[in-house]
């Protein structure tokens, strides 16, 4: 059976990992190809890296970044953050990242998922979605969240599907840091309409988010950062809670 | 050992080349037919759409030499797609090594199937050391059906073929160069066959 995945996300800024890493064992924490070998040991499924850098030259240093984990760690991973265009996906992929992530480029210009789909295949192109629940009504957000759009979460969900993303990573900026949980409601509605694996992100604080957001949330995937930096919740351990209550995962 | 990677534009070959380096072997990238003839193995990567890749295989007139390799030839991906008869995505023929053909999940399931699921009745020596029910890195939109050159079994919306070998020639659905350590293993054992 397909298994359940759990992905610890990066942030990076000139090719090293920003916002508190806490790691043990670890002498430079600051290494995001160190850290994505201690995730790949520890079990985690996938990686995801977020490029917060802000200028081009950094953005050379992030794809010498991607080559380096590319030669070193054996599980695959995603790059996200500032992609744009076919040829910052092309250098990407050649630098060896398994799937890229687009976020606002892709609603300031929907078509550019049609045409990095036809490109690369769609298996390796992410959908990232921040959206937050106003009045009811869930509303997109770009840039980092920081924008409110006129999309709602489900119809931007629908269309980026029918444009040929692989997969969806949903963030609901109303859980995200609060440590209470994901929006499991959202999640599963997502997950009922869609035909595309869904990633769960942004809540997680405990092992019973995690089963809640695979068992009611519907997710093919859960994301999660300080939990993970932290040592909060240990990889391992998580795996086999998941697997206690009949969720299946790779031990 | 001189060991090939077939570059024939098809794919993140990169990944691969690395998997190989992390267990000491220096893989050549190439699409030289002398260079792919004089290997001792040889692997035939492929990522990507199916009719796009078969054309860009035939533009190098690789369509021709790969399947009358006589060395060992492991198919990855879509590498082993190519080498069925056919497939579905983009109605294209293949390379016809493997006497099956290829169809895409319905939509009863999650498409592309991306993740990490298990193998299982497990018959060749690419396998061995692995054990039955191990993880792969599994992301694919179409299958090989059951067949009897099926060597190792999947189970998603059906049991499938998620590896094929006739003669010489291996073929993996899923990613070793991204399965973790069961995934080396079996790289390794394919230096070794």
């Amino acid at each position: 059976m397909l298994a359940k995945r759990i992905i610890p996300c990066l942030d990076i800024k000139n090719g090293r990992t920003v916002k508190g890493v806490n790691f043990v064992n670890l002498i430079d924490a600051g290494n995001p190809v160190e850290l994505a070998k201690q995730y790949a040991l520890a079990g985690a499924d996938e990686l995801v890296f977020l490029d917060i850098s802000a200028t081009l030259e950094n953005r050379s240093t992030t794809l010498n970044m991607v080559l380096h984990v590319a030669e070193q760690v054996n599980i695959p991973f995603t790059v996200g953050g500032g992609i744009s265009s076919i040829a910052d996906v092309d250098a990407l992929l050649k630098c060896g990242a398994d799937k890229i992530s687009i976020n606002s480029s892709a609603i300031q210009r929907p078509e550019l998922i049609n045409e990095l789909s036809n490109k690369f295949g769609n298996q390796c192109i992410v959908v990232a979605i921040d959206a937050k629940q106003i009045e009811g009504k869930w509303i997109v957000h770009m840039a980092g969240g920081t924008i409110p759009t006129k999309l709602k979460l489900f119809d931007w969900a629908k269309e980026v599907e029918q444009r040929g993303a692989g997969e969806i990573l949903f963030t609901s900026m109303n859980n995200d840091g609060t440590k209470n949980g994901f929006a499991n409601d959202a999640l599963a509605k997502l997950s009922a309409s869609l035909n595309i694996p869904i990633i769960a992100s942004g809540g997680a604080g405990t092992i019973q988010h995690f089963v809640e957001t695979f068992a009611l949330g519907k997710a093919d995937a859960a994301l999660a950062a300080s939990v993970f930096h932290f040592g909060e919740i240990p990889i391992s351990e998580l795996k086999k809670e998941l697997r206690n209550n009949n969720i299946e995962v790779r031990l | 050992m001189k060991l090939v990677i077939i570059d024939y534009g098809a794919g993140n070959i990169k990944s691969i080349q690395f998997a190989f380096k992390r267990l000491g072997i220096d893989a050549m990238l190439t699409n030289n037919p002398e260079e792919i003839l004089n290997a001792d193995k040889v692997i035939f990567p492929g990522v990507g759409e199916a009719s796009n890749a078969m054309m860009m295989l035939k533009e190098s007139q690789l369509d021709k030499l790969i399947p009358k390799l006589k060395q060992p030839v492991l198919g990855i991906c879509l590498g082993m797609q190519l080498l069925c008869k056919h497939t579905e995505e983009g109605d294209t023929s293949g390379l016809g090594v493997f006497n099956v053909n290829i169809k895409r999940f319905s939509n009863k399931v999650k498409v592309p199937q991306m993740g990490w699921n298990t193998i299982r009745d497990l018959k060749s020596d690419l396998f061995s050391g692995i054990k039955n029910n191990e993880y792969m890195y599994l992301v694919h939109s179409y299958y090989a059906e059951q067949c009897k050159e099926t060597i190792a079994t999947t189970n998603y919306e059906t049991n499938y073929a998620s590896a094929l070998q006739h003669e010489n020639f291996y073929g993996v659905q899923f990613h070793p160069e991204k399965s973790s350590i069961a995934g080396e293993k079996i790289l390794k054992n394919f230096l070794t066959l």
